[in-house]
């Protein structure tokens, strides 16, 4: 299948390794991604100062896509989240459409609809379906404890999500790691808020939000904590350090993300799926896996 | 916060509220406080408090929540949104009212300079030939702005 990959702001400039393993396990799996530079950011830094703006924002995106034919991956689940709802709400609303076209129209653009947006995860979940990641296995990560964090974007609002998981208890992501032959670690704050949200408002406030996955993941016998957002990255990757000191807590949180564990599953090597670029080295599940 | 005057208030402001987008949902709240409970700021910064912001807006307290630093707490996690027996949509409410305070030039100037940003790159992030020599390196391709699109939309 194909689908335009949206990278998004942070992703390309930030995340590397999340790109270079997403498009080398897409590539692996049968999923073509295409690229199209003319795609910006999605609207969504916008949406507190004016709903209308990331509305239109993310419908130039929007368009985009339809004059190029296909449907959306995003990287990002503020992106994944806030594309889809913004299609959505413009597949629903013809007045709306028509007054957001209009401001499209001055820059050559129409969105005309419906376009279908999804998240790398759930197009990983729907398109490639656990069977077949199973059986694409080269090197079952065996013995390998892995903690998931899904991120709210990921599962809610639920109504953009219907029939994909369940935002009272995910299971999507688990089923993805536990088809890599890892284990998945169940620990209680699941289901944390990372804070990312409201880190350019308060640090503080962000990083209290961070803190207790951090600890709990730290404390259980995950070998690493597995992300599918980059602003979850900046929580708990880019934050860590500062948590760790303001709390006096010894963290050393690996974080990775999923297309770079199940690319290790996949026979790709750490080198390819860019670890280097993680922060906290997950050397003990390297080895493990490549010895 | 001091004992309000009920004099003070401001009884359109809940209309005004409920004609922003995202704000429709403000006069079906019946105060269960499922919302305060499912908040993670909460939990943290209890003045941040999504029943009680909406008894501020039900009452029209404008001044206090517009020019109030803890409107922008939100980390829209949609968690309030999800309990809510009544679809109020407090994520949903509460964005509307920052766009009110936005309106009336409350911003914090970070999200002010993001908008800045949208204009000028097209993206959050500026992006310089030192990121597009790393990515091409790494056998991706570079990244274009194209911020013409976003300089006259925004």
């Amino acid at each position: 299948m194909e689908a335009l990959l949206y990278l998004g702001c942070t992703v390309p400039i930030r995340n590397l390794n999340y790109e270079l393993s997403s498009r080398l396990i897409a590539k692996a799996l049968g999923i073509n991604f295409r690229d199209n530079e003319a795609l910006g950011c999605c609207g969504f830094p916008l949406k507190s100062m004016d709903v209308m703006s990331t509305m239109v924002a993310a419908a130039r995106n929007l368009a985009i896509a339809e004059r190029d034919g296909l449907e959306v991956c995003a990287l990002c689940n503020a992106c994944a989240g806030t594309l889809t709802e913004v299609a959505h709400t413009l597949d629903h609303d013809d007045e709306l459409r028509a007054s957001v076209n209009e401001k499209l129209r001055t820059v050559g653009l129409e969105y005309k609809g419906p376009i279908r947006v999804r998240n790398f995860m759930r197009l990983l979940y729907e398109e490639v379906g656990l069977d077949r990641i199973r059986s694409a296995i080269k090197r079952p990560l065996e013995g390998v404890k892995l903690a998931p964090h899904y991120g709210c974007h990921y599962l809610k609002p639920s109504e953009l999500n219907i029939g994909f998981d369940d935002p009272e208890i995910p299971t999507t992501l688990s089923s993805l790691i536990e088809a890599t032959g890892a284990e998945v670690i169940h620990y209680p704050s699941l289901k944390d808020c990372c804070g990312g949200g409201v880190l350019g408002i308060s640090e503080e406030v962000a990083n209290s939000l961070a803190r207790k996955k951090l600890e709990e993941v730290s404390a259980s016998q995950a070998h690493a904590l597995v992300l599918v957002c980059p602003f979850c990255n900046v929580m708990y990757e880019g934050q860590q350090k500062k948590i760790g000191k303001t709390s006096g807590l010894d963290l050393k949180v690996p974080v990775v993300y999923y297309p770079q564990v199940l690319g290790l599953a996949l026979g790709m090597s750490s080198d390819e799926l860019g670890f280097k670029l993680n922060r906290v080295k997950p050397s003990a599940m390297l080895k493990m896996v490549e010895g | 916060m001091p004992r309000i005057n009920l004099n003070e208030l401001d009884p359109s402001f809940k209309f005004r509220v409920a004609a922003t987008r995202g704000g429709e949902g403000l006069q079906a709240c019946y105060a269960c406080k499922a919302c305060t409970a499912a908040c993670p700021i909460e939990k943290t910064v209890k003045r941040y408090d999504p029943r009680k912001i909406i008894r501020m807006a039900l009452l029209g307290m404008t001044k206090e929540l517009l020019e109030s630093d803890f409107i922008w707490l939100c980390s829209s996690c949609y968690s309030c949104a999800e309990v809510c027996p009544q679809d109020v949509r407090f994520t949903d409410i509460i964005f509307a009212i920052k766009n009110l305070a936005s309106q009336e030039a409350c911003a914090p100037g970070g999200l002010v300079a993001q908008r800045g940003l949208l204009k000028d790159h097209g993206r959050l992030y500026e992006v310089s030939d030192f990121e597009n020599e790393k990515r091409i390196k790494l056998g991706l391709p570079p990244i274009v702005e194209h911020p013409e699109d976003y300089n006259s939309l925004l």
